[in-house]
């Protein structure tokens, strides 16, 4: 790494180096066996550079090739973006805990445990259903240098399991699934296995949904499928910067519903999503995105916070060693006080949406959505009736979370980046085939 | 090559007299180029380059795969991989036959498109952009160009020792409008195999998307709910991609009864005039390959004739354990994954309906042309439409804001009742299956009409 930014520093005005290392360990599960055990190591090096005021950069899986390295990090500075930025010297940074030594130390054998338990509970409750199960080690080491000065490094261990179902009838399918991750080894699958039972309680008897306006309830995962990926976008300070962000002029003006609250939060200790600092070593942060209804910050990285006159919000991330984009590292929507039974007995017919397919193929930068909903159950006086099917619901988002009727107390992880309670909606378009 | 030519000749012997059911290593060097533009500057410019490999070994049954980028380190990576496979295996292994070959298959192409210089690459997309550029109203856009040149050896402990070169090229256009809270995009995706001049000349085709962004900013969006649609060859592609070409890979349906009973060759899928093809001897398109990563030859494959089903997408686990032949579909997008059954270029075998025929006697209906994405859960299916118009007593009228279809497979294929004579092979998307993403695939139709098609809309 050393050598590397010495050789760099002899050609260009500033210089960085960025070092990732990972070895997994996924152990599959397929038509209810065990099926396939992997282990996959990988590294990439990464040299950025400016040169003549231009940013320059190349990747590389083979960090001795200095050499291959810089000359191609030259070539591409020649018509590279202007650096606005300068790299951080050395910061202090905050103490985020992200490698638990005890996630390594997991077995095979007892990954294989967990996988065969959580099918045989979810076997147990149905039989006739078919599951995939994945349960995954992985750690990731990542190293940055750069000829500020500045210098750190941090190691992540991550654990996840999931299981998915299907069951079929004739030609009708039905599809069930949760995971969980975490820093630390996870070693109950009952948080996963319960979801997944009570998707077959609430899915047991078929619905026939209505062809109009409807009260609606995303649960965590429906908030993730249907309502988070516009919210990613219009969030990115590159996409404000851009002026097509639909909230890119609506800082300290309340757009959305007042009980709204979202963070965007690296800083959780053993999340996934967590980190001491970003990828171009600035330090992590809790970044308040939506108070109270009111856009009250976007995401940036070093180039796009000097474009825009701003700091970094340290959300610089390097997706396979390439340049920075500001991306989120874990959205947080703070929980509300009501039930989600309570919020249940107020819909006389309405839908609880699980997972909606499709949603973001729709035009995310308009907040437009429109999918399948692949898991989801009809209300009736207050009670789950059964599931629906061919059925479609339409919104936009922003016209969606600026009319709230309740919010969860049943705030949970989807995945290792929301942590999001129910949301409870008063009016969505829905189109069925019954 | 020489590089991993060397260790490939390596690992052939040290795969020789294991304790594994079957064993094969995959090498891989890419080169790679890209660059994006968002608004009217350059955003980001590089350069890739990576070496890796795997091995995958076979025990009763059990899978174990191991990838790597330190090259060195195979020997002890061959171990691992057998070790994991005696963990997980339990059963019996089972793979269809095939030769044990020996081929050495080069890209095909005039030049490297990773080679090409960095500027005349950047020539042609400030071009574009400068179209983009000149159309009113427009707020952004958004250019993505890559390409890449691999070069891959698969060797086997059956004997098979194939060299495959490949190179690729891929461009995305994106026009932005906005105007007051609203925003709308227009697109174009396209690829080559490799070939650069095939996204040379797009200017009129730009012009024209750019243009697009700022009429749907007028457009109103559709009323949800069931309409005839006719589709055009490339949102048609992605729909025969999305609707039938994944419930046609056969990993899918091979260890589940109740999805074998579903999908009983000679069951009837729709109209006589129906046929369904995968083929990865079409020459020049993205989805074609000589070899698949099993080192099974590729071949053409009927899904679909005359509306029955008569065939399935193979790798040579699932062709043994289905007692059928392998079709050499078994495909990874790198090194870092195991190959697993995916399509190649799917299509629609043409019809003798033209587009005027076909939209003659539609009173109201949805016309649905282009392409943002598509997804499917097997029985249900989901695409979006780049464009959309109204059609109105037999003739394509207003605009309409984007539309999303959605579908229930079984049914909606029976609701195809014309197919126009007019086949394209679209070569901008890629496909995804779990982590495995972008494969390069294409897809093809001729137009088609549905009828009973769900339209989410407001």
């Amino acid at each position: 790494m050393e050598k590397i930014l010495k050789q760099a520093k002899k050609i260009a005005e500033a210089a960085e180096v960025f070092l990732v290392s990972s070895d997994e360990t996924p152990v599959q599960f397929e038509a209810n066996r065990l099926k396939h055990i992997q282990s996959k190591q990988s590294q990439i090096a990464a040299l950025r550079i400016i040169r003549k005021g231009r940013v320059g950069y190349s990747v590389t899986t083979n960090p001795d090739d200095v050499h291959g390295l810089i000359d191609n990090a030259v070539e591409t500075a020649e018509f590279g973006m202007q650096a606005k930025f300068e790299l951080p010297g050395p910061t202090p940074y905050p103490q985020v805990a992200t490698y638990d030594p005890k996630v390594e130390s997991v077995s095979l054998e007892q990954m294989i445990g967990l996988g065969e338990e959580m099918i045989n509970t979810v076997k147990e409750h149905t039989h006739d259903i078919i599951c995939e199960a994945e349960v995954t080690k992985n750690s990731v080491s990542v190293s940055i240098i750069n000829s500020s000065g500045g210098k750190a490094n941090y190691s992540k261990s991550t654990f996840s399991l999931g299981v998915s179902g299907s069951i079929i009838r004739g030609t009708d399918m039905l599809f069930v699934g949760e995971s969980e991750s975490s820093c630390h080894p996870i070693t109950s699958t009952k948080a996963v296995t319960d979801t997944v039972l009570r998707q077959l309680e609430w899915a047991r008897e078929r619905a026939l949904a209505p062809e109009r306006v409807l009260p609606v309830i995303f649960t965590p995962n429906g908030v993730m499928s249907a309502l988070i990926p516009p919210l990613m976008v219009a969030f990115n300070g590159k996409t404000v910067l851009e002026g097509v962000s639909p909230i890119g002029k609506c800082l300290g003006k309340q757009v959305f519903d007042k009980k709204l609250w979202l963070w965007d939060d690296a800083t959780i200790a053993y999340r996934p999503g967590s980190r001491p600092f970003d990828d171009e070593g600035i330090p992590s942060r809790r970044t308040p995105l939506i108070e109270a209804g009111t856009p009250a910050n976007f995401i940036y990285d070093l180039q796009t916070a000097a474009l825009a006159d701003t700091q970094s919000t340290g959300n610089g991330s390097r997706p396979g060693g390439g340049l920075p984009t500001p991306s989120p590292s874990a959205f947080i929507i703070k929980p509300g006080g009501v039930s989600f039974d309570d919020m249940l007995a107020d819909i006389k017919e309405g839908l609880v949406i699980e997972y909606l397919m499709g949603a973001e193929q729709g035009n995310i930068l308009g907040g437009d959505f429109s999918g399948n909903v692949l898991l989801g159950y009809k209300v009736e006086n207050g009670k789950i009736v059964g599931r629906v099917k061919d059925t479609m619901v339409s919104g936009n988002v922003y016209k969606v979370l600026n009319d709230i009727t309740a919010i969860g107390n049943d705030a949970k992880w989807v995945g290792g980046f929301l942590n999001s309670p129910s949301l409870y909606c008063p009016r969505l378009s829905v189109a069925s085939k019954g | 090559l020489p590089k991993i030519r060397d260790i490939g000749q390596q690992i052939a012997e040290a795969l020789k007299g294991k304790s594994a059911d079957y064993l094969e290593a995959h090498l891989e060097q890419t080169s790679s180029s890209h660059i994006t533009y968002r608004g009217k500057k350059l955003e980001s410019i590089g350069r890739s380059t990576a070496i890796g490999g795997n091995v995958r070994a076979l025990v009763r049954g059990g899978w174990g795969f191991t990838s790597f980028n330190n090259l060195e380190e195979v020997p002890g990576k061959i171990e691992l991989a057998i070790k994991q496979a005696q963990l997980a295996g339990k059963g019996k292994s089972q793979l269809a036959s095939v030769a044990p070959l020996v081929d050495r298959v080069t890209a095909e192409i005039d030049k490297s498109p990773v080679e090409i210089p960095l500027a005349e690459k950047k020539q042609l997309l400030d071009e574009y952009n400068d179209i983009i550029w000149q159309t009113p109203k427009l707020q952004t856009s958004v250019i993505n160009y890559s390409d890449s040149h691999k070069s891959s050896i698969f060797i086997s402990s059956s004997g098979s020792f194939i060299e495959q070169e490949r190179a690729d090229v891929s461009l995305r256009l994106m026009a932005i409008a906005t105007d007051d809270n609203e925003v709308q995009q227009a697109s174009l995706s396209l690829g080559s195999r490799g070939d650069f001049s095939q996204i040379q000349s797009l200017h009129q085709q730009v012009a024209e998307m750019a243009k697009r962004s700022v009429e749907l900013l007028a457009a109103p969006q559709v009323k949800g709910g069931e309409y005839t649609v006719v589709l055009d060859p490339v949102l048609a592609g992605v729909f025969v991609h999305e609707a039938f070409g994944h419930l046609s890979e056969s990993d899918f349906v091979y260890e589940n009864e109740k999805l074998r009973q579903i999908m009983t060759l000679g069951k009837e899928f729709g109209s006589a005039e129906l046929n369904i093809v995968d083929s990865a001897l079409m020459p020049g398109l993205r989805g074609s390959y000589k070899y698949d990563d099993e080192g099974v030859p590729a071949s053409k494959t009927y899904l679909i004739r005359e509306g029955k089903l008569v065939g399935r997408l193979h790798s040579r686990e699932t062709a043994a354990k289905m007692k059928e032949k392998a079709t050499g579909n078994a495909r990874a997008v790198s090194y870092r994954y195991p190959p697993i059954v995916r399509m190649s270029n799917t299509y629609i075998e043409p019809g003798s309906v033209s587009f005027d025929d076909m939209i003659a006697d539609i009173k109201k209906g949805v016309y649905a042309r282009n392409w943002y994405g598509g997804t499917t859960s097997i029985e249900m299916f989901t695409f979006s439409a780049g464009e959309a118009y109204m059609i109105r007593n037999g003739r394509v009228a207003e605009l309409l804001r984007p539309v999303v279809l959605t579908g229930n497979v079984f049914t909606t294929l029976k609701n195809i009742d014309a197919i126009g004579n007019d086949l394209e092979m679209n070569q901008g998307g890629g496909c995804g299956k779990g982590e495995q993403m972008p494969l390069s695939v294409s897809n093809g139709s001729p137009h088609i009409r549905i009828r009973h098609c769900l339209v989410g809309g407001r």
